[in-house]
């Protein structure tokens, strides 16, 4: 009893001098809303990593892997063969939004309204831009170079070969191992001229053709002459690259564009709520500022890695 | 914040614009030299590929710690909270280890499958057989 007496007594104690369990203190001297984003962006970092990681190993275990800036070297308005230069615009558009959003977060400290709903907007247009940009690289990739989730037209040779002109006779087309390829639909305009000539003249029903293969999808699988290699003389075709490579590039920048837009989504109701003047009259300020700021550098941060793996790797 | 005059923080912030974009200028630079597009030839020099992919993944890291210490202000949080939440994301080196090392291990199968696959099997004379060989057609039973 003895021992029991001095616990609740020395209990008592604390709790007159103030103890942390009573509540009034800010743990990490950190708000709770702050905190609170923060440990959720924590959680979102290991979705992402989950991600991201599914896509590394699914690469090491594929023989070859699309070349990116032989994938992603198409922009708009005609530009053909400028490896990564578009994506880079898009890497741009985030990082400057991102510099706006910290100016906005440093207005909201001095309470300066105006100031928070003028970098805020900034902010909007470069996630608008971003978005923009995604639609269209989505819209290129899917309508003109036809990669869907689950057929992947880029492909890379394994061996080095010639092609074969459509009668099945060698052409001067050569190409070397590890060159990539796409593969087009019969009879169907890839956003780019070869200057083959007029396509019409060929026959493209489905089914075995002298110099190439029309599958059941059209896409026209062209054949070539092996010259080196164990197979060396032999006639292959163009085979379909690892097909995972169109589903995870489509989730993953896909999961990435909609937290862009939900962000957006965020920051534009903020934004409006700034503007009203509704911070002002809070006892934390502007600090929703703050936390839609750290989502919005989020966004960026884990764009750098999905540049990294998707683009520049 | 507030350890920086406003003047001084605004400043900082531009010249974090300037650093992220010229990192990102060099971290493209490097994919494409060693992809073969800025000097031809390059792409074929395996360990250059080795040391640029390391480049690439050193200068991202790079900027995400500066997007986590400058833009999020970690740099000005308490050590407790900064810990709190970068500590765990070391179990991803755990994962990239295990994950990248079973990617490796599916395409040896996938290459030993595909051997397997062009094997010629010499057919041999039931008589050559040693040892006992279960052939259901020829066992009759009796009783």
């Amino acid at each position: 009893m003895a021992t029991t007496d001095s616990v609740v007594e020395k209990q008592d104690l604390d709790n007159q001098g103030g103890s942390s369990w009573d509540g009034g203190e800010a743990p990490f001297k950190a708000s709770y809303g702050k905190l609170m984003m923060w440990y959720f962006l924590l959680s979102d970092a290991f979705t992402f990593a989950g991600f991201l990681i599914a896509y590394g190993a699914l690469r090491f275990s594929s023989p070859t892997w699309p070349v990116p800036d032989f994938v992603f070297s198409t922009a708009p308005f005609g530009v053909h063969h400028a490896p990564l230069i578009f994506v880079t615009i898009m890497s741009f558009l985030l990082i400057i939004s991102s510099v706006t959003m910290v100016r906005a977060v440093q207005e909201g400290h001095r309470e300066n309204k105006n100031g928070v709903v003028f970098w805020m907007l900034l902010t909007i247009i470069g996630g608008i831009g971003f978005l923009s940009c995604q639609a269209w690289e989505w819209t290129n990739l899917i309508a003109t170079e036809h990669m869907t989730v689950n057929v992947n037209p880029f492909g890379t040779h394994v061996e080095s070969g010639v092609y074969l002109d459509a009668d099945g006779k060698e052409t001067d087309e050569v190409f070397e191992a590890g060159d990539s390829y796409l593969i087009h639909k019969a009879g169907a305009g890839h956003g780019e001229d070869h200057g083959e000539g007029d396509h019409a003249d060929h026959d493209y029903t489905q089914g075995d053709h002298a110099g190439y293969f029309v599958n059941s999808d059209n896409f026209l699988q062209r054949k070539y002459l092996v010259t080196d290699g164990p197979d060396a003389g032999e006639v292959k075709m163009q085979q379909f690259g690892p097909k995972a490579f169109g589903a995870l590039f489509f989730f993953i920048t896909g999961f990435h564009g909609f937290h862009v837009l939900s962000g957006v989504v965020f920051l534009i109701i903020i934004m409006v709520n700034a503007g009203s003047g509704l911070y002002m009259a809070r006892k934390n300020g502007h600090e929703m500022v703050e936390k839609i700021g750290l989502y919005w550098h989020f966004v960026d941060l884990v764009w750098v890695f999905v540049f990294l793996v998707f683009y520049l790797l | 914040m507030g350890h920086l005059s406003y003047e001084d923080s605004k400043k900082l912030v531009y010249k974090g614009l300037v650093l992220l974009a010229v990192v990102t200028l060099i971290e493209v630079f490097f994919s494409l030299l060693g992809k073969g597009h800025v000097i031809g030839g390059l792409e074929d020099i395996s360990w250059l590929g080795y040391l640029v992919g390391l480049i690439l993944i050193v200068l991202s890291l790079y900027k995400a710690y500066y997007i986590i210490y400058e833009f999020m202000h970690m740099r000005y949080e308490v050590k407790g909270l900064a810990l709190s939440v970068l500590l765990p994301t070391v179990l991803l080196v755990w994962a990239l280890i295990a994950f990248f090392q079973e990617g490796t291990a599916w395409k040896q199968r996938r290459q030993q499958i595909e051997e397997k696959d062009k094997e010629k099997v010499e057919e041999v004379k039931k008589d050559d057989l040693q040892g006992f060989r279960y052939d259901a057609a020829t066992i009759e039973f009796k009783g």
